[in-house]
């Protein structure tokens, strides 16, 4: 761990390294964590099958390349297109039936629908870790002289996340559907009384959040590892930003995202990859009781 | 005859009734005495996710420190503190001779020390996590399992991911380990349904019952809740760092992910117990937890590997379908044998 510290002040440029592995993580954190707080507004679901979907549209493109030889970056479209309905399905089976109950109830299916997901890869698929080799990963940007070594693919991948969320936030703000999201979020009664078809909006809320997944799992399977039980630490990081940020705060989902994705850019390469589950979990504390010593004052509770 | 004289009866009986099917069946002690530290996971989860509305999903945490506090105990009783390191690393290759009665000491002293140490643990973290409420306390309890189990998982001093090996119980007989560790843990078991039981019989648990009905009203009303969460806890994790105990010298060897902190065995078979049997209700746990035990013994090994997709599944239906639990249904239909008075409308009964 020392070593790793003495290193930072010896060789300055090894920050940049870290930062950009921060921004490469912060990318994908941003896409899965929007999806959290799109679903968490609109329908109040607190998803933990959240990084599972990644995990599961990781699979997808990992199998799509090794199978069909499909480059990744081609297979974007498809995963998302799989995952929309994977989301559908998802939503008819088991959100439905739990969206009016209490809160644990829902947090409990989900939970059970994550062990469904992540058990149902590793006897499929197996439980190494995978990635998704691309045509693009060859090339490598070289930086610093050659101590710093950028693979193309996590620069193409940022860009296709970027291509994605503004594809996203453009469909929620312009389209007249994303309007009817965003009044069934604000009240969902009202919008009912409006006409808007508030069971059809939720469904599509899921399935949109589903593909969302689906999309960042592809970037994960691109740009780094997956592995069956990798899915927890996804929807852990997903919950620090939302709560962090705060729902219906794009540029605070952004800006957590980013900083939890520097954080842990540090923490791996300083004190070792086998600290990334506490890192996240002290950062999730962290973020709540920080949340709860801002809420004290206004004497309010985080529910 | 009270309410709570009743249900310790019942249990004694069922005790009883275990102990001569323990008897009757020698071969089946070990599949008897783990239903029993079933009971105990579904009764310690469902004093927090019933009792009190904090949905725990880290309880299991208790179980896995007290596992290992007490290994160590008991290596360091044989070795000394400088030679748990040895030990450890030798990964059970250093055998030893060992007296009934040295083992008998050194595991009951401990499951004690065991005991006391998760009540600390319970204190500490209680002061954090039992500030945050409803999804926010189960997401973080079950990242504080993961955090720890992986923090262990790195710990070279107690053997790491590679896990470590306790002595063996010296005994002529073979069916004699199975015997004390079935006693042991229907002790636990008793002792545990027994206070359980009572305390919720009692102001505290009527304090739990108003923290779970709504918590800022019950803080208005004078209840300091946070000393009764942080109380209820360190209950659960006394009882749970006991079970562990004894379960890290009955299965002899101890890993962190598998055994000592199964977050998606029994961190998740204890949510599931609580909630097939009725969660909020004295028998709920226990009863949900000898179902659940019998399911699962009999249908297991026939699952060729789907077994976990199925316990998801199973999740999802009792939580959608089945949300009362089966003490729960009872409850409504015969509100009488729970000692629940409902009152009739006048209006109703005259018209």
């Amino acid at each position: 761990m020392w070593q790793g510290i003495e290193l930072l002040f010896q060789y300055p440029s090894v920050n940049v390294k870290y930062i950009l592995d921060g921004l490469f993580f912060g990318s994908i954190f941003a896409l899965s964590a929007y999806g959290l707080a799109l679903v968490w507004g609109v329908m109040n679901l607190k998803n933990l099958a959240q990084g599972d979907l990644v995990i599961l549209g990781g699979y997808f493109t990992w199998y799509f390349q090794s199978a069909f030889g499909l480059n990744p970056i081609l297979t974007l479209p498809l995963v998302m297109g799989i995952m929309f309905f994977f989301g559908w399905a998802m939503y008819v089976l088991v959100v439905k039936w739990v969206i009016d109950k209490d809160l644990f109830t829902s947090l409990l299916a989900t939970f059970g629908m994550a062990l469904v997901i992540q058990q149902f890869i590793n006897l499929v698929f197996g439980p190494e870790t995978q990635t998704a080799i691309s045509e693009l990963g060859r090339f490598k940007f070289y930086m610093f002289g050659g101590k710093i070594i950028v693979p193309e693919i996590r620069v193409v991948g940022v860009v296709l996340c970027a291509i994605v969320a503004i594809a996203l936030i453009t469909f929620m703000k312009r389209s007249r559907t994303g309007q009817a999201i965003r009044a069934t979020a604000q009240d969902a009664r009202a919008a009912k009384v409006m006409g808007i078809n508030t069971d059809r909006v939720y469904a599509l809320t899921f399935s949109i959040n589903s593909a969302i997944c689906g999309a960042s799992g592809a970037l994960v399977a691109m740009m780094f590892l997956i592995q069956p039980f990798y899915g927890i630490t996804y929807s852990i990081r997903s919950f620090v930003i939302v709560t962090a940020a705060g729902l219906g705060n794009l540029p605070g989902v952004v800006t957590a995202a980013f900083g939890l994705g520097v954080l842990e850019g540090y923490a791996n390469n300083i004190l070792g990859a086998s600290y990334q589950q506490f890192i996240v979990v002290f950062a999730l504390v962290v973020v709540l009781v920080w949340r709860m010593v801002r809420l004290r004052k206004a004497r309010m509770v985080l529910e | 005859m009270s309410i709570y004289k009743r249900d310790l009866l019942i249990y004694a009986g069922i005790s009883i009734f275990a102990i001569v099917l323990a008897q009757l069946f020698p071969a089946y002690i070990t599949q008897i005495a783990v239903m029993f530290l079933m009971v105990i996971l579904a009764q310690t989860w469902d004093l927090q996710g019933g009792q009190m509305g904090y949905n725990s999903l880290g309880n299991i945490m208790f179980f896995g420190i007290g596992m290992y506090v007490s290994s160590i105990i008991q290596i360091a009783m044989l070795y000394g503190w400088g030679g748990v390191g040895e030990y450890t690393s030798a990964s059970g290759s250093i055998k030893v001779e060992i007296l009934k009665d040295n083992y008998l000491y050194g595991m009951f002293l401990g499951a004690f020390a065991a005991g006391i140490v998760c009540v600390l643990f319970a204190f500490v973290f209680g002061q954090i996590f039992l500030l945050f409420r409803g999804p926010y306390f189960a997401i973080g309890t079950l990242g504080m399992v993961l955090a720890v189990a992986e923090l262990v998982s790195s710990w070279e001093w107690v053997g790491a991911g590679g896990g470590l090996s306790l002595p063996v119980y010296p005994a002529v007989d073979p069916t004699e380990s199975g015997r004390l560790y079935f006693y042991c843990f229907l002790a636990i078991s008793a002792i545990c349904f027994a206070f359980i039981s009572w305390v919720t019989s009692t102001r505290f648990g009527l304090a739990l019952n108003a923290i779970r009905d709504d918590e800022a009203k019950a803080e208005a009303m004078g209840i300091r809740t946070l000393r009764y969460k942080v109380s209820s806890w360190m209950i659960s994790a006394f009882f749970l760092g006991l079970a562990g105990a004894i379960f890290g010298n009955m299965s002899n060897f101890i890993e962190p992910l598998e055994v000592a902190f199964p977050t998606i065995t029994f961190g998740v078979f204890m949510v599931v117990m609580a909630l097939l049997g009725g969660k909020g209700t004295v028998w709920g746990p226990v009863v949900g937890a000898v179902i659940f035990h019998i399911i699962k013994e009999t249908t297991w090994t026939y699952m060729l590997g789907y077994q976990w997709v199925a316990l998801g599944l199973l999740i999802i239906v009792i939580v959608i379908f089945f949300n009362q639990g089966i003490m729960g249904s009872l409850a409504e239909r015969y509100p009488h044998w729970f000692g629940i008075k409902i009152e009739e409308d006048p209006e109703e009964a005259s018209t």
